[in-house]
């Protein structure tokens, strides 16, 4: 589904983001990908979803669309409504009215926000305009869905309801986080990014019980975490036996 | 300006009256017309002027919006006329008494044509009027820049609060010209700010294949609301024309 090939990119003052990257993400595949401020992981994303401008050497193949969602949803809602938001990407698909009505529906009724349709996203609380970030990616029907730090500055609840969102979703997962808690529960796979390169790849039960790796790069589970109860949610919020 | 006087501006009133759910477009051309029919007539032609507002009037009582409401929101054209008023009488070329009849004519369409703005804005929600704005076919790239300024400007302004509030916070309170550099500083923090959000929201419209314009969705046709409203902006129309002869 995504292919990485010796990624290669530095920022426009010269200073490395990605030092050769190589990674392959099969189709249907959840992936959470770690690393500290700095890591590289936005600039990953970007690159992953081809919209990454300048200078970049290597190889990213994709099969089938990207939907990426930023880590801050006021740079993703930029429509004056939430529906109008969430037709955006549908309408620059050239679908018509009727499509276009249908989809969004669908994508606002799967992150839960069909009562926030017509409110202005900045009456919205910030767990609610990142599910309807979400929603607006959604309603192009991605097969696979970047999301950059989607768990940050969420409160509790916030968090558990766009973790059930994101454990509904089928499509194949990519999400960058400082989250450890949140990467254990929904993804089977974990990569750490450190200084532009991949530092760990593995089952995400694997890269985060190796205390020493993740303290290495600045990475840690909240102290008392037991990650032996923790059961990764599955699709539509069904949690694998 | 501050968050609450920002989001003070939206819909009031009966939100289920009839002029509420006219459709904008109607709205947004009915202003259009009351406006520039009150801009182009003379004191003299007061009972046009009467028309414009007593039409404005109705449409207020219709859809239930306090003298209050608009009293408040309509304070924003006051400046203006106080300084016409000022001026206008004592600069005339052709004495006071010409003054003051230019400045009754300014008074009158300044009120007339806010009386109207308020009235938009109190029963149209702005992404209301951008919609009628872009069936209207005013300039895309209008529309764009205005729905994109209506949906950043909250953001701005709360920024800039909480940069008020850290500098409070920290005890500024600037009584020289010199300690009031940091206002500056503050200005350039946020042009920074929303220089490099601009740029992030920029990559955010290519992800979902924006092109250079905004998608509009199609409107449906008028209907006899909207018949009634012609009917009503053509009669003033034609006031103003017969009084004008």
């Amino acid at each position: 589904m995504i292919g990485v090939s010796d990624l290669r990119y530095s920022y426009p003052d010269g200073r490395t983001a990605l030092a050769g990257i190589d990674l392959e993400v099969g189709a249907g595949e959840r992936v959470a990908l770690l690393g500290p401020n700095g890591a590289g992981k936005t600039t990953l994303l970007l690159a992953v979803c081809g919209l990454l401008r300048g200078a970049v050497v290597g190889d990213v193949e994709l099969t089938g669309a990207c939907g990426l969602v930023f880590q801050d949803p006021d740079d993703q809602l930029f429509m004056p409504t939430v529906a109008q938001d969430v037709a955006f990407g549908p309408r620059n698909q050239g679908l018509g009215e009727a499509a276009v009505a249908r989809r969004v529906a669908a994508a606002l009724e799967a992150v839960r926000m069909s009562f926030a349709s017509d409110r202005t996203p900045h009456t919205l609380s910030l767990g609610e305009r990142r599910r309807a970030a979400i929603a607006t990616v959604l309603a192009m029907t991605p097969d696979v869905l970047v999301l950059d730090e989607p768990g940050a500055n969420l409160d509790p609840r916030a968090r558990r309801e766009l973790l059930a969102v994101l454990a509904g979703c089928r499509e194949t997962l990519l999400v960058a986080t400082h989250d450890l808690p949140f990467a254990a529960e929904l993804c089977e796979r974990t990569v750490v990014l450190a200084d532009g390169r991949i530092a760990a790849d593995g089952p995400t039960r694997d890269v985060l019980a190796d205390a020493a790796t993740l303290a290495r790069y600045d990475l840690g589970l909240p102290a008392g975490f037991d990650l032996l109860r923790i059961e990764r949610l599955g699709p539509a919020g069904a949690r694998p036996a | 300006m501050s968050g609450r006087a920002l989001a003070a501006t939206g819909p009031t009133g009966d939100l289920g009256s009839r002029v509420h759910r006219l459709d904008p477009r109607a709205k947004v051309a009915g202003v259009a017309v009351v406006a520039g029919v009150a801009v182009s007539c003379t004191a003299r032609q007061w009972p046009v002027l009467l028309a414009c507002f007593a039409l404005l009037g109705m449409v207020a009582v219709c859809a239930r919006v306090r003298a209050s409401t608009a009293w408040r929101r309509g304070m924003i054209v006051l400046p203006l006329v106080l300084l016409a008023a000022v001026f206008v009488p004592l600069t005339h070329p052709d004495g006071p008494e010409a003054g003051l009849e230019l400045l009754a004519a300014v008074t009158a369409k300044a009120v007339i044509g806010t009386f109207a703005a308020v009235l938009l804005g109190a029963t149209t929600s702005f992404p209301e009027i951008l919609r009628a704005l872009a069936a209207l076919r005013v300039p895309r790239v209008l529309v764009t820049v205005g729905g994109l300024m209506h949906r950043y400007l909250f953001l701005l302004v709360c920024d800039l609060s909480q940069m008020r509030t850290a500098l409070r916070a920290r005890g500024y309170a600037p009584r020289t010209l010199v300690a009031s550099g940091a206002l500056g500083g503050m200005a350039g923090a946020l042009f920074l700010r929303s220089h490099a959000r601009a740029e992030r929201v920029q990559v955010a419209m290519r992800a979902r294949g924006f092109s250079g314009w905004m998608p509009t969705p199609a409107r449906a046709p008028a209907g006899r609301a909207e018949l009634a409203v012609a009917f009503v902006l053509c009669a003033l129309v034609e006031l103003r024309v017969a009084v004008g002869r």
